[in-house]
């Protein structure tokens, strides 16, 4: 993986977390949730399983409703209003674990949907864009197979390209390569690398700690629901400042 | 990647493949399989022959009355020929008959693209959505009259097979639908759609069809005004449709159910509205899964509109069933009612036949 050049980062705050809460039931499952993210960078977000790092980015493009604090996103707070709601959708791109493709259409049919039926662009329009961004992933030539006649990492790859032809200014990535075969991950994580390269804003749930320390910018670390340390990679690797970042970083350095 | 080099294939046995192999497999594999193949074979025995003496070898093809079926043991054919024409086309008018024909003929000749494999998708989508909607208008502009100089042909004469093809297309095309929209309005975050989805549901899911039809044709009436004369025909055809699309709607709920939430997040996160995710992405797939659901209930709807007799219409059931009982032709019930049965069986098969081959051609993931 090729360092990536260190832009300079811009002010422009892409979004914003406020004082957010949300509870499954009487379950309290996000507490306090902090977090501004400026335009370009990079935040890999980590920590043991249920410890709400995947419902905290979920919020994000509301595909999780959390019942106290505010969330701006590029300058739009998320309300209640479904109309706003999609039109917020339509600039973060997200990437899921189960890469959740749609079976019963073409790698290309994936990718033209949204920008032909939410962005309304003309067909020929979106097959260009999408085969531009089918390019980018290395797979132009499977554009007329099914999903599931792909390997996970090149339906991973698609995924990321149906995201990217919305054209979006933000990326969301919900643990991509935790459903990854091991010799799967890497076509996946350098696909994110130049992504990262170009200056997406991106948030990366993510157990991957090779990438976290080459791309990152800052690491966020959760545990029960809460944001225990947020650092720079270096820093976070090197001298994590709290016993439970220790104990994770401990745990998973070993396997 | 580099594909390693298969070590040399052999061919299966020999006593495992083929004609040979399959015989020994699936009928002569143990003593127990032995004994029944010759069980069925010695049924088979029994069953058969007096059948074909019956319906073919002593069979009477030929003539014009009872009397030439005097001689020969077997069925009489001659019945269902003398009758043919009213098993067709019930009581409507011999000279207008020629009307049923052309939207017959039309209605081939619309669907014939929708079945080739050549033509592309979306002219087959846009056909298929210009006959559901013209198509209907077009049938029954020919089969009633009363417009462009066609003589009134009155629905109480429409009957035999046109009567129950009529019947089963309406109730067919009328009920997916409605079906697709119970389905989805049961499954809706608004409580009074969702309430009001499932108890048209129950009602017309707990009640016997016949019921349905007995109430829209004798009390219907009694809660209108008086002079106001709904048309029997269209008291049924509403009677089944309902009926149908409650059954269709529990089809449906099942295919949506078993969509992975994951397919609606996808699309919630490309910015898909509710009824772009579900025209797109949600039915496509939920209707693939259940055609033989949706087809299972087709065909129950093409077999239950044999029972519109008991209001008073002639469908193919109902004008065998008359013909049996015309004194020039008594005694030949059992040859009326085998015409009518194959006839039935061969639109039922063929829906079967359709859907098997419909749901190879939507498969998409790897073959297993």
């Amino acid at each position: 993986m090729n360092e990536p050049s260190p832009a300079p980062l811009s002010e422009q705050e892409m979004i914003r977390m406020e004082k957010v809460h949300k509870w499954y039931g009487a379950f309290h499952v996000l507490k306090d949730i902090n977090l501004i993210v400026r335009k370009g960078e990079r935040i890999v977000v980590c920590g043991p399983s249920g410890s709400g790092k995947s419902t905290a980015i979920r919020c994000i493009n509301r595909l999780e409703e959390y019942q106290r604090g505010r969330i701006v996103v590029d300058g739009h707070e998320l309300g209640n209003d479904v109309k706003q709601i999609e039109q917020i959708r339509r600039e973060v791109g997200m990437v899921f674990q189960h890469f959740n493709l749609f079976p019963h259409l073409t790698v290309l049919e994936n990718c033209v949907l949204a920008p032909i039926w939410v962005r309304k662009l003309p067909r020929r329009q979106a097959e260009d864009i999408a085969m531009q961004y089918l390019e980018r992933v290395k797979i132009p030539e499977q554009a007329g197979k099914y999903p599931g006649q792909l390997s996970g990492g090149q339906q991973q790859r698609v995924a990321i390209a149906r995201s990217l032809c919305m054209n979006p200014k933000i990326m969301l990535f919900d643990e991509p390569t935790s459903a990854l075969d091991p010799e799967m991950i890497k076509e996946v994580l350098e696909t994110m690398v130049t992504l990262a390269e170009d200056g997406m804003t991106m948030i990366c749930v993510t157990h991957e700690m090779g990438f976290a320390k080459t791309v990152a910018h800052r690491v966020i670390f959760m545990d029960g629901g809460e944001i225990i340390e947020e650092n720079t990679p270096e820093e976070f690797f090197t001298h994590p400042r709290s016993d439970r970042t220790q104990l994770f970083l401990s745990q998973i350095l070993h396997n | 990647m580099a594909e390693a080099h298969p070590s040399r294939s052999e061919p299966p046995p020999a006593s495992t493949i083929g004609a040979f192999g399959w015989l020994r497999r699936n009928l002569f594999s143990s003593p127990f399989n032995i004994a029944l193949t010759v069980l069925a074979l010695y049924l088979l025995y029994l069953a058969v022959p007096p059948l074909l003496r019956w319906a073919l070898l002593d069979a009477t093809w030929s003539g014009d009355s009872r009397e030439a079926c005097r001689a020969n043991g077997g069925a009489c054919w001659v019945f269902i020929r003398v009758n043919f024409e009213q098993f067709i086309y019930g009581f409507y008018p011999e000279a207008q008959r020629w009307r049923v024909n052309t939207a017959l003929l039309l209605l081939i000749l619309g669907a014939a693209p929708l079945f080739a494999r050549a033509v592309p998708v979306k002219f087959k989508a846009r056909l298929g959505l210009g006959l559901l909607v013209i198509y209907p208008l077009i049938a029954f502009v020919l089969f009633k009259g009363g417009l462009f100089g066609l003589r009134v042909v009155d629905t109480s004469r429409w009957g035999g097979l046109l009567l129950t093809l009529v019947i089963a297309g309406v109730g067919m095309t009328a009920a997916l639908p409605l079906g697709v929209l119970l389905a989805l309005g049961r499954r809706s975050r608004m409580p009074a759609i969702q309430t009001l989805c499932v108890t048209f549901i129950e009602l017309w899911r707990g009640v016997p069809l016949i019921t349905v039809l007995f109430m829209s044709s004798v009390m219907l009436p009694l809660f209108l005004p008086a002079g106001m004369n709904f048309d029997k025909l269209l008291r049924a055809l509403i009677g089944v449709t309902l009926f149908q699309s409650a059954y269709m709607a529990e089809v449906v709920r099942g295919g949506l159910q078993a969509i992975p939430k994951g397919q609606f997040e996808a699309a919630a996160a490309l910015g898909l509205g509710y009824w772009k995710t579900m025209a797109l992405i949600v039915l496509p797939q939920a209707l693939k899964l259940v055609i033989p659901g949706i087809v299972n209930t087709f065909i129950a709807l093409f077999k239950d509109t044999s029972l519109v007799l008991i209001i008073g219409l002639f469908d193919l059931m109902n004008i065998v069933h008359n013909a049996t009982t015309n004194p020039a032709w008594l005694g030949f019930s059992t040859e009326g009612y085998v015409f009518a049965a194959t006839v039935y069986w061969l639109f039922c098969f063929g829906m079967s036949r359709y859907s098997q081959n419909l749901e190879k051609r939507l498969h998409t993931g790897h073959k297993r």
